[in-house]
């Protein structure tokens, strides 16, 4: 398969405005400068069927086509470089290796929706990634793909690259909308949604990095060729990060559609030490788990992980093989949730909270057998019931590992201590 | 809000109350606002650390590369628990949440360094070549 998104990573000095250019870097801006109107651009990636790749995969020409054409407001692109989804590095790996694609993508999404500035929000903790990415976007400057009259053709951007402070929930939209605007990172109610009412009330689009960094390559190429990608509904290609017990960990780009079985066994080497697949989370932590006996069939798009009960999520498959305590794993995830919950909706503030707790105490040896069942409750009780999808995120992996692995959840209860690992 | 926060940071080390009044006054907000931006994001200390932040990734993919082993080392090595710093200010360990390193577990940052693939062994020799 022809690489879309990793074309470039490998290449020497990748990261540079010489290797991106001499790869054919800003040729795609150039097009769109040349012979493309804005709503020419917004057509041809509606036609390409790209999808957000931020977890949500709503559809991103179509999002672009949600902001008004007449508002007399300023317009913003936001690119969501906040990756902190668990199990997930594939952001990062495009910044600090292709962070030209990402740029050249923010020129084009900002061009067609008539924007002048854009900002990327970059998680603080990537300080390295930080540095690759302001001197790219210095190096822009100098060549004159940022800045005044654009290419000439008078169309003016500046792009401001914005440090995160370490919060989980500001790679949700809203979340980062306001963490932006100068305050805690708490999500807005929605609608209005961003595209109306965004950054400082005006016109935003917010897209992940994945997503921008699509954008050259399916401009470039054409929208048909990436359309030719993937399935019915699952265009293109997708990044998977792969972690945990797996022989050859990393960031994969798969053809959507793919089937799942074989990329875990062929493409990423199987379970090491030779032991058996337990459970694997393929869309980041807050996606439900899959037994190993109930991935023989899943393809790797959108609608087939949905099928299997689970989503695709951000692509960061965590591996569990046989060893692993999955009651261990549940009360991790749990404790990550309830570290980052923003506080904002009572029943994920409390909710996550208690989960965590309860999944410590049967892990502990301290739980009682109407302990699954309050776990069930509580997560059913999050579920829809909060401002943003993190409540859903904790809730959902949560109910999963006790409704695939309730056997190992009640020997816990039942033996007062944990079945799995000597150490508990 | 954060880039001033930020350059704060950088100059007072951490952002204590007096930091916190100052930012407020300069950014024409209350203190309670900034307080509040503060006290929410991980990266902002409003106590002093040590000259060696070290953090520690104790999420579910760096968890089942290990972590747990390289948290028990350093706390044993430096004589103190998570989230607290050494009597010498030379060292302070926190035990944080998800890195975007999760290939490459377990990993651990040391100030702004990113440290991956860690082994008992090399979590050893880092320590030693912090002065």
């Amino acid at each position: 398969m022809e690489k879309i998104l990793l074309r470039n990573v490998d290449a020497p000095e990748s990261h540079t405005l010489a290797a991106y250019r001499s790869r054919g870097g800003y040729r795609a801006l150039e097009k769109v400068a040349r012979e493309m109107s804005p709503a020419r651009v917004i057509e041809e990636v509606k036609a390409s069927g790209l999808r957000g790749r931020g977890g949500a995969g709503f559809p991103t020409g179509m999002k672009w086509g949600f902001v008004p054409k007449d508002s007399p407001k300023p317009k913003y692109v936001v690119c969501n470089a906040d990756e902190s989804e668990p199990g997930t590095f594939k952001d990062r790996l495009l910044i600090e290796k292709d962070p030209h694609a990402i740029i050249e993508g923010t020129i084009i999404a900002a061009y067609s929706i008539g924007s002048h500035t854009a900002f990327i929000y970059i998680r603080g903790e990537l300080a390295y990634a930080s540095q690759v990415l302001q001197k790219a976007i210095d190096e822009s400057y100098q060549a004159g793909y940022l800045g005044k009259s654009i290419l000439g053709t008078g169309y003016d951007l500046d792009v401001v690259l914005h440090r995160g402070a370490g919060a989980y929930i500001c790679g949700e939209e809203t979340g980062l909308l306001s963490s932006l605007e100068g305050g805690k990172g708490w999500p807005k109610v929605k609608p209005p949604f961003p595209a109306t009412h965004g950054l400082f009330g005006c016109p935003t689009v917010v897209n992940n990095v994945e997503t921008l960094a699509a954008l050259p390559w399916i401009i470039d190429q054409g929208a048909a060729q990436y359309a030719a990608l993937g399935t019915e509904k699952s265009k293109g290609t997708k990044l998977f990060s792969v972690s945990g017990h797996i022989r050859k960990p990393g960031v994969y780009e798969v053809e959507m559609g793919y089937p799942f079985k074989r990329f875990l066994e062929e493409d990423c080497g199987g379970v090491p030490n030779g032991r058996h697949l337990k459970g694997v989370i393929p869309g980041g932590a807050s996606m439900p788990v899959l037994r190993a006996d109930e991935i023989g069939e899943v393809r790797m798009d959108y609608e087939s992980f949905q099928a299997a009960g689970t989503m695709l999520g951000s692509g960061g498959v965590i591996v569990m093989d046989e060893t692993t305590c999955m009651v261990k794993a549940a009360w991790n995830i749990a404790r990550f949730f309830a570290h980052e919950s923003c506080g904002q909706c009572s029943p994920c503030r409390e909710g996550c909270h208690w989960m965590e707790k309860i999944f410590w105490r049967v892990e502990n040896g301290q739980g009682e057998s109407a302990d699954l069942d309050l776990i069930l409750n509580i997560s059913g009780n999050i579920m829809g019931n909060t401002i943003c999808p993190f409540g859903d995120a904790a809730a959902m992996p949560a109910a999963a590992f006790i409704k695939k692995y309730r056997a190992e959840f009640e020997a816990h209860i039942a033996e007062k201590r944990c079945v799995i690992s000597a150490s508990g | 809000m954060l880039p001033v926060l930020y350059l704060a940071q950088a100059e007072f080390g951490y952002l204590g109350t007096d930091a916190i009044e100052y930012v407020a006054k300069i950014m024409g907000v209350s203190t309670a606002r900034v307080y509040g931006v503060v006290t929410f994001y991980t990266m902002l200390n409003m106590k002093p650390i040590g000259r060696h932040h070290i953090q520690v990734c104790r999420t579910l993919p760096c968890a089942l590369a290990g972590a747990e082993k390289i948290t028990a080392l350093i706390k044993a090595k430096l004589g103190i628990d998570a989230g607290e710093t050494t009597s010498d200010g030379k060292f302070s360990l926190l035990e944080v949440e998800c890195l975007a390193s999760c290939g490459t577990g377990p990993m651990m940052q040391v100030n702004e360094d990113y440290h991956e693939n860690l082994t008992e062994e090399r979590v050893t020799e880092i320590l030693q070549s912090l002065k």
